[in-house]
């Protein structure tokens, strides 16, 4: 449904995503539950197949998965839904983390910022670390993934100003190697 | 984006700001950050960019961005950029950084909405695409090892550390109490106990 864009629809659009924008907590993928709530089952705006798809394709373009809002934004509303739900989505988790960073800078060299500078370390540590095992569980946990992985890793310890190009173009020749040779096998979403 | 690095391979001495801080030059970085970010995993981007090639900022300033911006809602790489650009350029550049974060991934978006179909139909194009996501999760394992080696300063620390892990990877208990857990009991480990903390540091020059 592409009729002209109303400024209810773009309203509809800014109420339904900035909220999302400041529960967003554990980054994008906190959304995608709510979202898809407001804008297949409540408003009807799009079906449940179509959702799945613009989430997959999501997956595969640059930037965070939290677009998704704003390309069924587009699907809905054209160009100007689009930008209205881009400022909905990140300007207030942006205002949020400015807040909070600036007062962090604030108090820079008194002793509790130094304290909970490195208190904040070894949880991001954690954090990161977690990552690395979800992102592999997610992308199938198998050999072929822990060895680029490893790999990549041991090409940043050998030269830490390495340029992520050649590391992603090379794992993407690897799959793609994989893949011609038959080691794995990718059916249409 | 493309100028050959001037430093040779083996150098691990830390990086002076080499290329003044610009608008420009920060609208330049996160463009082409967002542009091939694909997958997730942006921070080692961010932090090679920003830390060591540029040296506009150093590991402990940059590392507590890094947490901040995953323990606050939204996304963990434009947080990172609000945080890195209002570390350098104050409130325009936050909104500079983020906002060439996300030029790339919208005209992206845009050209997507249109050609869909017709990507998810090519097999080999999606394995490839799985390639680079592997590719990115080996960059985020090696930014991971390098936060376990700054913040080791005592067993303390590392239980903080391992427990975070399998509360968060393993577990997959939700973030938010495990966070409100951690941040405090780690503070504290890291609170400077006997020493005198009578600063009077008047005056910080914020940006």
């Amino acid at each position: 449904m592409r009729e002209e864009t109303s400024l209810s629809l773009l309203i509809s659009i800014a109420i339904i995503l900035a909220p999302l924008s400041i529960a967003s907590i554990g980054g994008a993928t906190a959304i995608y539950a709510p979202l898809q709530h407001e804008v297949v089952d409540l408003r009807q705006w799009i079906t449940g197949r179509e959702f799945l798809d613009l989430f997959a394709i999501c997956r595969f373009t640059p930037g965070p998965s939290s677009l998704l809002g704003a390309l069924i934004a587009f699907k809905v509303a054209g160009l100007l839904g689009a930008l209205v739900a881009m400022v909905a989505l990140y300007l207030p988790s942006s205002m949020l983390c400015y807040g909070v960073s600036r007062v962090w800078a604030t108090h820079k060299g008194k002793p509790w910022h130094t304290a909970v500078e490195r208190g904040l370390t070894p949880v991001a540590a954690g954090l990161i670390m977690a990552g690395v095992l979800a992102l592999f569980q997610l992308s199938g946990g198998d050999l072929l993934t822990g060895a680029v992985m490893v790999g990549v890793a041991g090409a940043l310890t050998w030269k830490r100003q390495m340029h992520p190009f050649p590391l992603l173009i090379a794992g993407a020749i690897t799959y793609e190697a994989a893949y011609l040779l038959g080691y794995m096998n990718y059916v249409q979403t | 984006m493309s100028e050959a690095p001037v430093t040779q391979p083996g150098s691990a001495a830390p990086a002076e700001a080499k290329i003044p801080v610009t608008y420009t030059a920060l609208y330049n970085v996160f463009f082409w950050i967002g542009l091939f970010s694909f997958g997730g995993g942006l921070m080692p981007w961010i932090q090679r960019e920003i830390v060591i090639k540029r040296g506009w900022m150093r590991d402990e300033e940059f590392l507590p961005g890094v947490a901040m911006s995953q323990i606050l809602p939204g996304v963990n790489s434009t947080n990172m950029a609000v945080y890195v650009g209002r570390h350098l350029l104050g409130v325009s550049g936050a909104a500079v950084a983020i906002i060439g974060m996300l030029t790339g991934p919208f005209v992206f978006m845009l050209v997507a909405a249109y050609s869909y179909k017709a990507i998810l139909a090519v097999p080999a194009l999606h394995a490839a695409m799985a390639g680079v996501a592997a590719a990115a999760i080996g960059m985020l394992l090696r930014m991971g090892v390098i936060a376990v080696g700054t913040s080791g300063r005592g067993v303390l620390s590392v239980v903080v550390m391992i427990s975070v892990f399998l509360a968060i990877g393993v577990m997959k208990w939700p973030l938010v109490p495990v966070v409100l857990v951690a941040v405090p009991m780690s503070v504290l480990i890291a609170w400077p106990w006997g020493v005198k903390s009578k600063v009077k540091s008047g005056g910080d020059a914020d940006a």
